[in-house]
């Protein structure tokens, strides 16, 4: 037991920016996931400026998920931006391009190409690269830390 | 039409995200989880300027992303957006300090580049 508080201790800071990414990047892929399903299928919202029609679809079950769910992305990703670096948030939550076109897939029925596997491939990679450096780089007041 | 959209996504939004960020830094991180704590925590954001700026540029960056979403595919209309990824990185660097470090230039070089592959 033990053991496991001196590994919560130690990585605490990765341990809670990993959990609050997930849950900016849950709340973005499904939101997006929603909203398409609302616009295009539910809503049949079509290409235009016209702002009624958006104003229409708020009403739609699906749009109205969607919204909440890019709400909870807003304020969960401004919780994280408060102790993370942008660039940092950046790469990492980018992850959710990958649930994204994983919900394309598995629910809208679209085609994933070998293309498609080689973007994937490199935003893990590029998530990689990122998500072990320092979370945090600057001071309350803007500055840089060392 | 999808491009001017997709510019109304791009700007805005990062004009806001480094709003947000300059807001929350200087907000200081959420310790106290209680009710109370929570709501002192959401007044103290919707009494912050940066915030307060941010927040009309993300709203517009949101809508554009709307009609963006609702005019295209999942697979052309997330992906479009990836050079505000280059762009918020260099404006993290240089407005905000942030330390950018090889790793973070080449993880977001790799996630634009990915992103990119996606929507093709």
């Amino acid at each position: 037991m033990k053991k496991y508080y001196l590994f919560l201790k130690k990585h605490h800071l990765l341990i809670k920016t990993v959990i609050a990414s997930l849950v900016v990047m849950a709340t973005n892929a499904f939101g997006n996931y929603a909203l398409k399903l609302g616009l295009s299928n539910g809503a049949g919202v079509k290409a235009s400026w016209a702002p009624v029609q958006y104003i229409r679809a708020l009403g739609h079950p699906w749009v109205i998920a969607g919204v909440l769910l890019m709400l909870g992305w807003f304020l969960s990703r401004l919780v994280l931006l408060s102790w993370a670096d942008l660039s940092y948030v950046l790469p990492v939550t980018s992850f959710s391009y990958v649930l994204s076109a994983l919900l394309g897939v598995l629910w809208l029925g679209e085609a994933v190409s070998g293309v498609h596997w080689g973007g994937i491939s490199l935003i893990t990679i590029g998530v990689a690269f990122t998500i072990f450096t320092r979370p945090g780089t600057t001071t309350r007041n803007g500055s840089r830390s060392e | 039409m999808r491009w001017i959209l997709v510019a109304l996504v791009v700007v805005p939004g990062t004009i806001g995200d480094v709003l947000n960020s300059a807001g929350m830094k200087r907000q200081g991180e959420l310790t106290d989880w209680s009710l109370h704590g929570l709501l002192r925590y959401a007044g103290a954001i919707a009494r912050n300027w940066y915030i307060l700026v941010g927040l009309p540029a993300m709203a517009l960056s949101f809508f554009a992303l709307m009609a963006l979403l609702s005019t295209t595919t999942l697979a052309f209309a997330v992906p479009a957006t990836a050079s505000s990824y280059i762009l918020e990185t260099a404006m993290a660097k240089y407005l905000l300090k942030e330390k950018v470090d090889w790793h973070r230039w080449a993880g977001t070089i790799l996630v634009a580049i990915g992103v990119i592959l996606l929507a093709v």
